[in-house]
């Protein structure tokens, strides 16, 4: 018969104060009306109560929190969308549906910039990954609103398009964000320019 | 005292007990969950309330408790098609109603004298008149009678889990059933050191003596220590829950209670709670004895203020009202008991449960042990001081 080799764990060695158990349950007793009293009876601002009375009470949320979509503005109030479909292709959820639509002939973005006829996010199919935003060439898809989802009971209510998306402002309240947009035809404009010829 | 005063009285007794238990137990229930949500770091149940005049009252949830009852009262009253339909009624209602009945000899204040009631009593002498004991029944077994009913309550859980058809209600049942007959000794015998002392059973000549001499927990600190880790093991509450140990049971032998009659059950635990902490209040904290308290007012050791401010003597011996002072003796027995409630749910949400031998360990190699031996140390000493 092999010979097995065992290793004999003991148990570990307990004080007489914790075998009499009275001391231990003070201690325990101390820890509990510890927090009892801090809790009860000392300030608001002193408390270390960790959960608020939600919803009249609400936690701030980081910074970077990833809200419902909007769609922002150009300074004339149009979508800065121009139809590229970037984020409907990065959208693993495949929630975003985006119609392009050419602009008129006499428009000075015909040629240069597509814009969106339809743009419907179906933000029950949205899993929030953010990658619309990070696809988005324009920055004309943010998740900067600090909201979640208003609550409903009817599907529809879920669907967004384009008018819901661009009634949102972002958490500092603007439609219009910091970066700069170059319209066709300024003279800041990077891209080619119609006078310079393709 | 003749019958009509009797009656009158004892049943305005019984309403006022009624009154405070039927007061404490919902209060209890929400003591214990802002309780434990403080001891946990929460906010705990604040939500229910209603629209009044436009302003929510929630009144820091207090009325998380009547919403409960009205959700129990509301709920389908469910009986397992095999369960024995009687046994299953009756079975919460022993067990509501031993713990109520318990309250029938334990004294919340001093004899009453209906001749003085606005006046001092004389701080010395006998006073004659008609004497109403502050207790709804005065008792010559007192303590037995306790015990006695204490005993019966064991037969509710027992038959809860017997009638419900239910393996684990009866394991349950079984399981109340061993701890509470086995805590039923030993709590009797951890109090013989104090009859010993006291010289009787009957509660209100304990309060007396305690009000006369020196409270009990000063002279069997021990007993008091045993008492209420046997008494808290008699409520069957943690860190003696087994009988409804969640984990392996579902819910003991109220698995298979629904609506009211869990509702009864969980009362009747709550006023257990009550009554432990008015036995122990009766026993070791002097009842509705308040220091400095004698039943002609307050006491300064024979000193009386006796001043005058802007040409006004002011002199005040400290004698009040006979009916300001049973207020007070009153007041004083109810804010012990709500002390020692608290203290109970304080080490309800201190300690985790104990495995059921070792429940049983504590109660025969422990407490049954050291209450002989208190009562053996208790008899030497009285017999060497009567010597």
């Amino acid at each position: 018969m092999a010979v097995v080799k065992t290793k004999v764990i003991r148990k570990p060695k307990r004080t007489i104060a914790e075998q009499a158990f009275i001391p231990e349950i003070a201690k325990g007793l101390g820890l509990t009306m510890n927090r009892f009293f801090k809790n009860t009876f000392s300030r608001p601002e002193n408390t270390e109560i960790a959960t608020v009375r939600y919803p009249e009470e609400q936690r701030e949320y980081p910074e970077r929190f990833r809200g419902i979509h909007r769609l922002t503005h150009r300074t004339d109030g149009s979508p800065r969308c121009v139809a590229c479909l970037c984020c409907s292709t990065a959208c693993p959820a495949q929630c975003i549906h985006i119609e392009p639509a050419e602009y008129q002939p006499d428009d000075p973005r015909y040629g240069y910039e597509r814009y969106p006829e339809v743009f419907v996010i179906d933000e029950l199919r949205c899993i929030f990954c953010g990658y619309c935003v990070e696809a988005c060439p324009c920055d004309a898809i943010r998740m900067d609103t600090g909201m979640h989802m208003p609550p409903s009971t009817k599907r529809a209510h879920f669907i967004y398009d384009k008018e819901t998306l661009m009634s949102i402002p972002g958490h500092d309240g603007t439609y219009v964000t910091g970066n700069l947009r170059h319209e066709p035809g300024d003279p800041s404009h990077p891209g080619i320019d119609r006078e310079q010829g393709h | 005292m003749d019958t009509a005063t009797l009656l009158i009285s004892t049943a305005a007794k019984i309403g006022f007990v009624l009154v405070i238990i039927f007061t404490f137990a919902p209060v209890l229930v929400w003591a214990e969950r802002r309780q434990s949500a403080m001891i946990q770091d929460r906010v705990g149940p604040h939500r229910a309330g209603f629209r009044l005049f436009g302003r929510k009252i929630e009144l820091a949830g207090l009325l998380h408790p009547l919403a409960d009852a009205l959700k129990m009262i509301w709920k389908e009253d469910f009986v397992p098609a095999k369960a024995d339909r009687l046994l299953h009624s009756l079975a919460p209602v022993i067990t509501l109603v031993t713990a109520i009945g318990t309250f029938a000899v334990i004294p919340f204040a001093d004899t009453l004298y209906l001749e003085y009631l606005w006046n001092a009593l004389p701080v010395h002498g006998s006073v004659t008149g008609v004497a109403i004991p502050m207790q709804v029944a005065k008792l010559n077994v007192g303590i037995l009678f306790v015990f006695a009913l204490a005993g019966t309550g064991v037969v509710g859980a027992a038959i809860a889990g017997y009638a419900s058809d239910n393996k684990y209600s009866l394991l349950g049942g079984l399981r109340a059933a061993g701890q509470m007959v086995s805590y039923e000794v030993a709590l009797g015998l951890t109090l013989v050191g104090c009859f010993m002392i006291y010289d009787t059973l009957r509660l209100e000549d304990m309060v007396l003596w305690q009000h006369r001499h020196v409270w009990g927990i000063f002279i069997q600190p021990v007993a008091f220590l045993l008492y209420f880790t046997a008494a808290i093991a008699e409520t069957k509450r943690i860190p003696f829950d087994v009988p409804e140990g969640e984990s392996e049971l579902v819910g003991g032998y109220f698995t298979e209670y629904s609506g009211m009659k869990f509702g009864m059950f969980f009362m009747g635990e709550f006023i257990e709670v009550v009554v432990l902490s008015a036995l122990a209040t009766t026993i070791f904290f002097g009842g509705w004895d308040l220091p400095l308290l004698d039943r002609s007012g307050l006491e300064f050791f024979g000193y009386a203020l006796d001043f005058s401010v802007g040409g006004y003597a002011v002199y005040w011996d400290g004698s009040l009202p006979h009916i300001v002072v049973i207020a007070l003796q009153t007041l004083t027995f109810i804010v012990k008991v709500s002390l020692l409630i608290w203290f109970q749910l304080m080490i309800r949400w201190s300690l985790p449960r104990f495995r059921y031998d070792q429940i049983m360990a504590l109660c025969w190699k422990y407490i049954l042990p050291l209450a002989l031996l208190n009562v053996v140390a208790t008899g030497v000493v009285l017999l060497l001081i009567e010597r």
